[in-house]
């Protein structure tokens, strides 16, 4: 395993109490803010002492609260990047580069080290400007390759894409996949954003409250995300809470529909759909409604449907391409919610 | 005219804003980092002599730098040195006067740094005493340099410490201030007048280098993160 953390500390209101492992891979600590995914990574750095547990990177460990190991952060080589990417505002390009190469003694080989990222980011041509002096794009080049000069472990990325406009994302996103991939060890990102997460990672743990609710392969958990946080933060937006009525039954209550649902557990309290997997009856768990909005993006409609018999409670998304909708469009719908894509959830 | 009073208070005011640059700046970082009961008390307790009348700090450092005090009296017992009543004596009472004024600007400039460089820079794997000579102290230039200038000032104007501590010994121990006073209390207004425009030109110098740095510094950061 290249990392593995298992860490607990507690600050009075709230409590951070993380466990997960990842080989050379990408991880995603998927989460809101506030659900202590920057502590996670802070701790990670050696910037925060966690009260308790262990830290391994490389089968180097960082920390360890039994064994009394604590390495200082610039003993730990794990290559931090912020979002708003710390750059030495009072140094060039090229000299926040040098100061990232500052671990390698040997003269000659800092230079090659120094030469070769300076080349292979491009950024020869910027070397005498001031981190002001550059585009959002061009400081995150530069950010990256002063980590990667100082020879980490790993990657530690806190909301890399935060600070940019949305269309530059998309491009630098495909930059940063790429470093990864040349990089080649483990990389841990922290974000909020879904679909970013799903595009760059091979491995989510979804956070909430300081735990780590679920931990798997990116597919896995966008399929079952198994709490109602979870289903929240991978994009689901109907979700309702559940009373058990018998075996295979449940009233949802936000919704006021019963559905018939195998594979029903006593821990499941709410279940939720996504929108693209409502579907046009035939089928089970068929519920005829009424349109209370329709909501026109780009390429799709989103239909907001209230159930015929709940008055109240909050409308079901269904969202489809927009020639779909504009066929079968009108006041009312008949619509079905498939067993197999109901997610059922727990608290 | 005798410009020994200008060359006296210029190397006093140099050499109390050489300490007290050192001092101010570790006191402010460091105290930054203590719990905040601690700070609270040491923060009032060191920014004390800004309020405090000048010739009181002037009778409490005579009550421990007297030649029959307890630091005075040490001195004079092993090493032959009267610590009041010498031109250099008068660095005792400046550097205490200014102390608070470094102190509170280099406090303010610490706590607007952007910590995420710190830690960025530990990661690196660069020393803490690199991040802070040449990523803390950079960035906080701007406060630091005008904490210091207006020290290097207040210093150049002490009087009511200075005066008891080291008295008025034309030659000696004059400054430009204690000559002010006793050339005004022995009516010689025409030469009063002259030191009272050399202080006026020294002042307006260091005011305006003080406003040419923040302009200066304002324009490069500009447009940063």
């Amino acid at each position: 395993m290249s990392i593995y953390v298992d860490i607990e500390k507690d600050l009075g209101s709230f409590r951070l109490k993380t466990k997960f492992e990842a080989g050379d891979e990408t991880i995603a600590l998927l989460g809101a803010s506030g659900c202590g995914k920057s502590l996670t990574l802070k701790c990670i750095a050696g910037i925060e002492k966690p009260d308790r547990g262990k830290i391994i990177v490389d089968g180097v460990t960082l920390f360890d609260s039994e064994k009394k190991i604590n390495l200082t952060p610039q003993q730990r080589r794990t290559g931090l990047m912020f979002q708003n990417y710390a750059l030495f505002p009072n140094m060039t390009v090229l000299q926040n580069i040098q100061a990232g190469a500052k671990r390698e003694k040997d003269k000659r080989k800092r230079q090659e080290a120094i030469d070769s990222v300076m080349d292979s980011f491009g950024l020869t041509e910027y070397a005498g400007r001031y981190p002001h002096q550059l585009s959002g794009g061009q400081q995150q080049r530069v950010a990256l390759a002063r980590i990667l000069v100082s020879n980490p472990r790993i990657l530690l990325l806190d909301e890399p894409f935060s600070a940019l406009d949305s269309h530059l994302r998309f491009k630098l996103e495909q930059e940063v996949r790429q470093v990864i991939r040349k990089f080649g060890r483990s990389v841990i990102l922290v974000s909020h954003d879904r679909d970013e997460v799903f595009r760059m990672s091979d491995k989510i743990a979804i956070m909430a409250n300081g735990r780590v609710e679920a931990l798997g392969a990116k597919a896995d958990v966008f399929a079952d995300p198994k709490t109602r946080a979870g289903a929240t933060l991978t994009g689901c937006k109907n979700i309702s809470a559940v009373r058990r009525i018998d075996a295979d039954t449940v009233y949802a209550t936000e919704w006021g529909i019963s559905l018939k649902l195998p594979n029903l557990t006593d821990q499941v309290t709410s279940i939720g759909i996504r929108m693209r997997r409502i579907r046009p009856a035939p089928g089970e768990n068929t519920f005829r409604c009424k349109v209370v909005a329709e909501i026109e993006d780009p390429f799709s409609y989103t239909a907001m449907l209230r159930p015929i018999g709940a008055d109240e409670g909050a409308p079901l998304g269904w969202l489809m391409d927009k020639d779909k909708w504009l066929q079968i469009r009108s006041d009312e719908v008949e619509i079905c919610l498939p067993p197999e894509s109901v997610l059922l959830l727990h608290d | 005219m005798d410009w020994f009073p200008l060359y006296n208070s210029i190397r006093i005011a140099l050499i109390s804003t050489v300490i007290i640059f050192f001092l101010g700046i570790f006191a402010a970082y460091y105290i930054a980092k203590t719990p905040r009961l601690i700070k609270g008390v040491l923060d009032v307790f060191l920014t004390l002599p800004l309020v405090l009348p000048p010739t009181v700090v002037g009778w409490l450092l005579l009550r421990i730098l007297g030649p029959k005090r307890i630091i005075g009296s040490w001195f004079l017992e092993h090493l032959d040195l009267k610590l009041t009543m010498n031109w250099w004596s008068a660095i005792f009472a400046t550097t205490v006067v200014i102390f608070p004024l470094m102190y509170r600007t280099a406090r303010g400039a610490f706590e607007s740094f952007d910590e995420t460089l710190a830690y960025s820079a530990q990661s690196l794997g660069l020393s803490n005493t690199y991040i802070f000579w040449r990523v803390r102290m950079p960035y906080c230039r701007q406060g630091i340099l005008a904490g210091t200038v207006l020290a290097f000032a207040r210093a150049l104007g002490e009087y009511g410490a200075t005066s008891m501590i080291c008295g008025y010994t034309p030659g000696r121990t004059a400054t430009i201030s204690t000559t002010v006073y006793q050339l005004w209390r022995t009516n010689e207004d025409g030469s009063a007048m002259k030191w009272v425009l050399v202080n006026l030109a020294i002042s307006f110098v260091v005011l305006l280098a003080v406003n040419m740095l923040e302009k200066k510094n304002g324009s490069r950061r500009k447009g940063g993160i």
